[in-house]
């Protein structure tokens, strides 16, 4: 014990090089710690939402509407919302990633690639004073870089072999180039859907929630977020207690999403 | 004949894809262009909807102390100050914690603990922030109230900036959630300049007799710098930005005051409470979107001084190329 | 001629492949000794086990002992060992953030040395002595990058040369150089053994007849035959030599 003890320390010398092997143990520990500091708290929060989000996990849960302490319209609501922010920014934001990587090369491709990482920045609440029908415009921008980053990996030596059998480019592009980077487009599509799925503070500033089910595109939706928010900050421990429930619903929404783009990643890899 | 025919069909062929390939060069130009618009739009349509306010209280909105919805006055400087002090908290508590796990991750970790570790760093990157904030209320806010913020007061209480009573929802606590939140942020993407950094880089320090930590320092650190520099950045615009996680944790006070430990309030915090409030058109609705434009205006404020920063850095770095 | 650096029953691991095997050797002071052979056959990883940059990969292991001036190297700290053993690489891994002053005077501080007038003497002598000097004599401030590959190999000799070591190792320093930079390093070589005992990794046959005073030839991991370079080449002992030499196959 002692002995393996000394083995794995530096020598008991306090000149110059013992003196460097003990800052190098030091900073291992160092290190070590600071990743011991980072998962108290990471950790915490999932084993709080996993424990306490089981327990508030029941049939009545889904059932039931916010109105009555439940999230099945939450559900619901960011499911279509989901949809509906997919549906409009995955093309828009594939076709902005097509022209940054094939036809990015100029002036104007380097100035929309600026602005397009600006707009990935942008905090979106402020997207959310603009209007929430627009909550496609959290995604678009990720989108458009993701893909643009996901189309770049694909070989030059693809394209100019579409190329050269006399293939038109855009067919190239469109027959060759995106099925190439199909995996890398479907992670960037599923991580934009995470993170719309997630997004609270646009759908909040725009008193966006609801209390009942899917009314219509021109009525307030809820969704899991704004339910977290409101129950959590309301005077029920019932609906503290589905606050919980949701926020495990939502982790494991991101979760799956997280797996399955690993999944394409690895099977990608796999097949190449 | 027929070989003309042939020919002809070639060249219809060929016409008709450069045909297809400007038509499809135009939609991919034009959806690009149209995205960039957006922000445009997004700009002018704040911009109007800020008129308001702007001709009001003209530059004096930036130093104004108060927001009074009664007196109909609202001055910035509470929220913006509130941004940066919660900003600046969580990277002086994010930074030095995610580059050690980044270093940790990258240089020190045996095979079997770094994939699945990354993985959980990556994960938690992607936690949705109402779910921090979720936590934030029942699990970290006692805890801050009842032991870290007393514990700092025993050590730290002369100090101007930890006055006053802990109650768990305040600025501090607020830096500190933001910093949790950063830390997979600022982890993930530092690691990955990390593991960028060549063996070879690595093996040149260790062969004239570095230590780990000395290599680590010397070839790949520096190396990396630029990466690292551009995480951090990245973690400091979600931290100004962020607005769930930090309006459950402020404490929600529109006041300025020196302690950490006093509520207070930040621009996004701000907007999330009171957007809803009021009429459709109100001047305090005019305020909070100048407010916005004023956030809209930070974040790239930093993110193009970043950018200068990191093309700065590695230019300096392959020095005299010319 | 004492010997340097004794190798006894060496034998190397990546994971579970075996890279060499059961190598017994010496290396004799003030001596230029190249190991030869075809790719894979374990060269490199010789070497790499002499400083033990070898244990640096993830997985690897070795067995068997270096002695050192009758020191096992396995029983002191790998830093010290890699301090008086140096080593270049395959390819120049100058550090890109430093200046080509401070990419020689790198060793020289890890060791604790701050004295600039030192630290100035040091960084002459090195660059002199890896024959770099009077092509950057005007231009130490600029980064170690902007130097050409073999201006940048013959820098990485410097960095090597500058902590003063006792051997050098040098693991196929041409490989990535074109003709004239690469008669600049054996030339080099030539001059560094009066100081140093070297042990030079290369694929090339012609450059082991031309700067070392011994050969090794190694095959799928072992030892086939270790001689003077002029009898190894002129003479083989063994048909496996013969064949590789005569490039019958490689």
């Amino acid at each position: 014990m002692i002995g393996g003890l000394r083995r794995a320390l530096p020598p008991f010398r306090f000149d110059r090089q013992g003196r460097r092997l003990w800052k190098d143990l030091a900073m291992s520990v160092a290190a070590l710690l600071c990743v011991v500091i980072a998962l108290v708290p990471l950790g915490s929060i999932l084993v709080e939402a996993g424990a306490r989000g089981l327990a508030a996990i029941r049939p009545s849960l889904f059932l039931l509407d916010t109105r009555d302490g439940g999230i099945g319209n939450a559900i619901q609501g960011t499911l279509i919302l989901v949809a509906l922010a997919s549906g409009i920014a995955l093309p828009v934001g594939i076709l902005t990633g097509i022209y940054l990587s094939e036809f990015g090369k100029s002036r104007v491709g380097d100035a929309v690639r600026f602005f397009v990482d600006i707009m990935t920045q942008i905090p979106s609440i402020v997207v959310g004073i603009f209007a929430y029908s627009v909550i496609s415009t959290i995604m678009i921008p990720f989108v458009a870089r993701t893909s643009e980053e996901a189309l770049r990996l694909v070989p030059v030596s693809t394209r100019e072999a579409a190329l050269a059998l006399g293939i038109p480019r855009h067919r190239a592009i469109l027959r060759v180039v995106l099925p190439s980077g199909g995996s890398g487009l479907l992670t960037g599509a599923l991580l934009g859907v995470a993170r719309v799925a997630g997004e609270t503070a646009p759908l909040l500033v725009t008193a966006f929630g609801s209390l009942y089910g899917f009314a219509g595109l021109n009525q307030p939706v809820e969704s899991l977020p704004h339910t977290i928010y409101t129950f959590a900050l309301s005077p029920s421990s019932a609906e503290n207690q589905a606050a919980w429930g949701a926020s495990l619903i939502l982790v494991l929404m991101m979760l799956l999403i997280s797996i399955s783009s690993r999944v394409i990643v690895h099977l990608r890899s796999v097949r190449e | 004949m027929q070989i003309s025919e042939v020919v002809r069909g070639r060249f219809r062929n060929i016409r008709r894809g450069a045909l297809g390939d400007t038509l499809f060069q135009w939609l991919t130009s034009l959806v690009a262009i149209g995205v960039v618009a957006l922000l445009g739009v997004i700009a002018v349509v704040l911009l109007i909807a800020a008129s308001a306010s702007i001709q009001t209280f003209g530059p004096s909105f930036l130093t104004g102390m108060t927001w009074d919805s009664v007196a109909d006055v609202y001055g910035a400087v509470p929220f913006v100050s509130g941004t940066l002090v919660t900003s600046a908290l969580a990277l002086l508590i994010g930074v030095p914690i995610s580059l050690g796990v980044a270093i940790f991750l990258s240089e020190l970790a045996p095979a079997k603990v770094r994939v699945p570790l990354t993985y959980v760093v990556e994960l938690l990157a992607a936690v949705p922030s109402v779910v921090y904030g979720l936590w934030g209320i029942f699990v970290l806010a006692p805890a801050m109230a009842n032991v870290i913020e007393p514990g700092l007061q025993g050590v730290l209480g002369f100090l101007p900036i930890f006055q006053g009573t802990p109650r768990g929802a305040d600025k501090f606590a607020a830096g500190v959630i933001l910093a949790i939140m950063i830390i997979p942020t600022i982890s993930a993407v530092s690691r990955e300049a990390l593991r960028a950094v060549p063996q070879s880089q690595r093996e040149a320090a260790l062969s004239l007799g570095a230590t780990r930590w000395e290599s680590t320092r010397l070839a790949v650190l520096r190396y990396a710098r630029a990466g690292i520099f551009g995480a951090i950045v990245l973690g400091l615009g979600r931290a100004v930005g962020e607005t769930m996680a930090v309006t459950m944790m402020i404490g929600n006070w529109n006041g300025v005051s020196l302690s950490l430990l006093d509520p207070g309030q930040t621009i996004a915090s701000l907007i999330a409470n009171n957007f809803g409030e009021g009429g459709p058109v109100s001047l305090q609705k005019s305020a909070l979107i100048e407010l916005g434009l004023v956030l809209m205006l930070m974040s790239l404020v930093i993110n193009v001084f970043a950018r200068l920063m990191v093309s700065r850095v590695l230019r300096r770095g392959e020095g005299g190329a010319e | 001629m004492a010997a340097k650096i004794e190798i006894k029953g060496l034998s190397a691991w990546y994971g579970s492949k075996k890279a060499i095997l059961d190598i017994t050797m010496d290396f004799a002071e003030h001596d230029v000794t190249a190991i030869i052979g075809p790719s894979g056959c374990g060269k490199s990883t010789l070497i790499r086990c002499l400083n033990r940059m070898h244990e640096t990969i993830p997985k690897a292991r070795a067995e068997g002992s270096v002695r050192l001036d009758g020191e096992d190297i396995y029983e002191l700290p790998a830093v010290s060992v890699r301090r008086r053993i140096g080593m270049v690489f395959q390819k120049a891994n100058p550090f890109p953030t430093m200046s080509i002053y401070d990419n020689v005077a790198a060793g020289l501080r890890l060791n604790g040395e701050r004295n600039r007038d030192t630290l100035d003497a040091a960084v002459l002598k090195s660059l002199q002595s890896a024959a770099l000097w009077d092509e950057v004599k005007d231009s130490l401030d600029k980064s170690g990058a902007s130097l050409s590959g073999g201006q940048q190999q013959r820098l990485c000799i410097a960095r090597a040369l500058a902590v003063e070591p006792e051997v050098l190792l040098m693991d196929e320093p041409c490989s990535a150089l074109d003709p004239i930079a690469t008669a600049k390093i054996e030339d080099l070589i030539f001059d560094l053994k009066r100081q140093y005992t070297v042990v030079i990794v290369t694929h090339n046959m012609q450059q082991a007849a031309r700067v070392a005073d011994k050969t090794a030839f190694l095959y799928l991991g072992k030892l086939i035959e270790f001689n003077a370079t002029r009898d190894l080449f002129e003479r083989p002992g063994q048909e496996l030599t013969e064949k590789y030499i005569t490039g019958r196959f490689g």
